[in-house]
């Protein structure tokens, strides 16, 4: 080979490394050109995981109230299905760390917030909420609610209630029942209608989150509002005996409910009720447009055991990141969600209450299988004492609720009190809340 | 040291791309996820506060950790008990020179070809019990009409089942795979050995039991390394065909640890859980690659 060819030969290779080099590591390289930003007023992108049924409807219906009053703005709808926003959950907290968050998304009111670090990566509403007049529309127990390190963070759009005992109507009259309002007349009437080889309670423990669900409902039940509340602050210890009386009715309660519920979703449990092979059922208040969409509308519904006079209750929340690139419209944004007109048009759709208490009742009106349930539900709004709930992001940061989860979920197949209520506590320490 | 000649030095460059890589997107992030693990690090903000084993001894507590590490044993244990003798059973039966080998050798294959996922959501499916609206399904289904509907369980969504029935889903997939393995290995015997054997007057079991068993070892010890790591680090099929599970009776590591790590947002105590499985994986390898690399040496 000549010497020509050979320095030929070392260019060449030295290419091909060149250019291999670049494609193994070629994944992460960032683009360099600068994509050509769009008028800054043009846009609104909106995250949450609201992709189907009422929720999306909903969502469009506070879509049109937001563009007749900002027309020109197109809405980036940027939603994320699946796994009732745990999938939405990790890539929103992708984009956020990464610098790129959307201009508002969907957040649980109350210490959920708490996951998105609201300090680094979101910004306090106070002076929205002060020029809105928001304090005095929302009820006082929820601005306590949505008060994180001394700041509001998001802004209430609905409210759901976490604590409904569903019963098929017919189920309870045949056998001379009425819903039971205390742990003793429930376990009296469902004694009765196991004798007629129905199931007291029906219950769909499949995806992990429905009994701790019912147990916050049960922990209410037995402790009071005050007591419940105090779980979560601290006030009231999770050794308390009191506790140790919630894990034994719940535990009770358990041995009254559908021997399937491991194979079953909560909605799959319900088919129980609706077909008269069982009589009740502790869900929240979204089981009511569940039941609409069945074409099913003889059940009645009451506060579950020991829960009269008490709201627990979850908010759905918008907020507003550090850095958003359409900060104004996030602004108009967050002020049409707060405002009457806003609630009015999402809530009838989604199956909720408004967050404010001066909503008209006629706006539910145009779904009517629903209106029955959800304005009774606004009459105990305002005036119950209005608890949060655990289950769904209001009482407890995230990581505890997660473990508050999981151990009720062992509880369901174990039965072992006095360990679950060991966990309780500990996972109460962790959190940073109890000694 | 021989010197560094030009030949050299150009294979040295042509190499030096992938070396880098694997030096900082493998071994760089394994270090930044055992480091990570030993830090406060438990929000969206990085902490790097180091913490010592704050993190393991936490996760060593926490009962899920616990179910997790029990099932992954009985995952491990059956998916390897039931991938090997079903796939040696499926080649032994190749192996008598069948008609159309060919078909059938591609029919036990391709279950590998397709994804952990999709064979999730497939025994998803087949394995549901069926619900009160809907009545019997996939399987239970099957059994009832075979007039078998005693046999019908809730499969999956048993809690004293869970993880055995994902074991059914990952050994229908990887069975084919060994049986492959197996055959080659059957095939690279020679003929001879069973010839001689034959004239010495063994039967066909004593063949098997004395002679192809022992010489195929290294065949099933490759196969217990390869389905032995997939078993262990096991995630998309349990996230596609059954999640956590009742009572987390088919939770695994894995799945655990994306909880934590991604849905939690607790970055430590996530890298904590990859650290452990990384470790499990290590123990079953690690001296799998020794004994390679002495044998090589050998050589």
């Amino acid at each position: 080979m000549s010497r020509s060819k050979h320095r030929l030969f070392a260019v060449l290779s030295l290419l091909a490394i060149a250019s291999m080099a670049l494609t193994a590591c070629g994944g992460g390289a960032p683009a360099t050109a600068a994509p050509t930003k769009p008028p800054v007023s043009a846009k609104l992108e909106f995250f949450s995981w609201w992709t189907a049924g009422g929720e999306a409807e909903g969502l469009n219906g506070m879509y049109d109230v937001f563009k007749a009053k900002n027309a020109g703005v197109e809405i980036v709808n940027a939603t994320v299905a699946g796994g009732a926003g745990t999938n939405a959950k990790a890539v929103l907290a992708t984009r956020l760390t990464g610098g790129d968050p959307p201009d508002s998304f969907q957040v649980h009111a109350g210490l959920e917030v708490q996951k998105y670090s609201p300090e680094q990566y979101l910004e306090p509403l106070d002076t929205l909420y002060a020029s809105e007049g928001w304090e005095k529309v929302f009820p006082k127990d929820l601005l306590t609610l949505l008060k994180y390190q001394g700041h509001y963070w998001s802004v209430p759009v609905n409210i759901h209630r976490s604590n409904v005992l569903w019963y098929n109507k017919k189920a309870l009259a045949d056998n001379g029942l009425k819903a039971p309002a205390t742990f003793a007349d429930f376990f009296a009437a469902a004694d009765a209608l196991k004798a007629k080889g129905i199931f007291p309670l029906v219950m769909g423990t499949k995806d992990g989150w429905e009994a701790g669900h019912v147990f916050e409902d049960v922990l209410a039940g037995t402790l009071g509002a005050d007591g419940y509340r105090g779980l979560w602050t601290g006030a009231t210890p999770w050794t308390d005996a009191k506790v140790t009386q919630a894990l034994e009715n719940f535990k009770k309660m358990l041995s009254y409910v559908n021997e399937d519920h491991a194979a079953l979703t909560w909605d799959g449990a319900g088919e129980y009720l609706i077909n008269g092979k069982g009589a009740m059922m502790i869900m929240g208040d979204w089981t009511a447009g569940w039941f609409a969409s069945k074409k099913y509308a003889d059940y009645g519904w009451a506060p579950p055991p020991g829960t009269t006079g008490i709201f627990v209750a979850l908010s759905d929340s918008f907020a507003l990141p550090k850095g958003a690139k359409n900060h104004d419209n996030a602004l108009a944004w967050l002020k049409v969600s707060g405002s009457k007109d806003g609630q009015e048009a999402f809530n009838p759709k989604k199956g909720s209450i408004c967050a404010r208490t001066d909503c008209n009742n006629s706006a539910f009106k145009s779904v009517p299988e629903t209106y029955d349930y959800l304005t009774s539900a606004a009459q105990d709004w305002s005036k119950d004492s209005i608890v949060p709930s655990v289950m769904h992001g209001a009482a407890a940061f995230e990581s505890w609720a997660t473990e508050y989860k999981d151990i009720i979920a062992l509880f369901v197949k174990s039965g072992d009190v006095a360990a679950t209520q060991t966990a309780l506590q500990k996972a109460c320490v962790t959190a940073g809340i109890c000694k | 040291m021989r010197r560094l000649t030009r030949d050299r030095l150009v294979s040295i460059l042509l190499i030096l791309p992938s070396v880098l890589c694997i030096l900082i997107f493998v071994y760089g992030f394994i270090g930044f996820t055992v480091f990570s693990s030993l830090t406060k690090w438990n929000d969206l903000v990085p902490d790097f506060t180091p913490v010592g084993f704050t993190n393991y001894e936490r996760l060593f507590e926490n009962q899920r950790f616990q179910i997790d590490l029990s099932n992954t044993v009985t995952f491990t244990v059956l998916f390897l008990i039931a991938t090997l003798v079903l796939g040696f059973v499926l080649a032994v039966l190749l192996d008598q020179r069948i008609k159309a080998e060919g078909l059938f050798r591609s029919i036990y294959l391709f279950p590998m070809a397709i994804s952990f996922i999709v064979t999730g959501v497939v025994w998803r499916w087949l394995l549901a019990p069926g619900t009160e609206a809907t009545g019997a399904a996939g399987v239970n289904l099957l059994l009832e009409n075979l007039g078998l509907g005693f046999l019908k369980s809730g499969w999956y969504t048993d809690p004293d089942i869970g993880i055995k029935a994902v074991v059914i889903a990952a050994t229908w997939q990887m069975a084919g795979y060994t049986m492959a393995l197996y055959l080659a290995g059957l095939r690279a015997i020679p003929d001879e050995l069973r010839e001689a054997a034959r004239v010495d007057g063994a039967s066909e079991i004593q063949i098997y039991r004395h002679i192809l068993i022992p010489l195929l070892q290294p065949i099933t010890l490759s196969a217990i390394i390869i389905l032995g790591h997939i078993s262990l680090k096991i995630f998309d099929l349990v996230v596609a065909m059954t999640g956590p599970g009742t009572g987390f009776s088919t939770d695994v590591p894995a799945l655990f640890m994306f909880d934590t790590t991604f849905r939690g947002n607790r970055f430590a105590q996530g890298s904590s859980i990859a650290v452990v499985l990384l470790l499990m994986v290590a123990v079953l390898v690690v001296p799998y690659l020794i004994y390679n690399a002495r044998r090589e040496v050998e050589r």
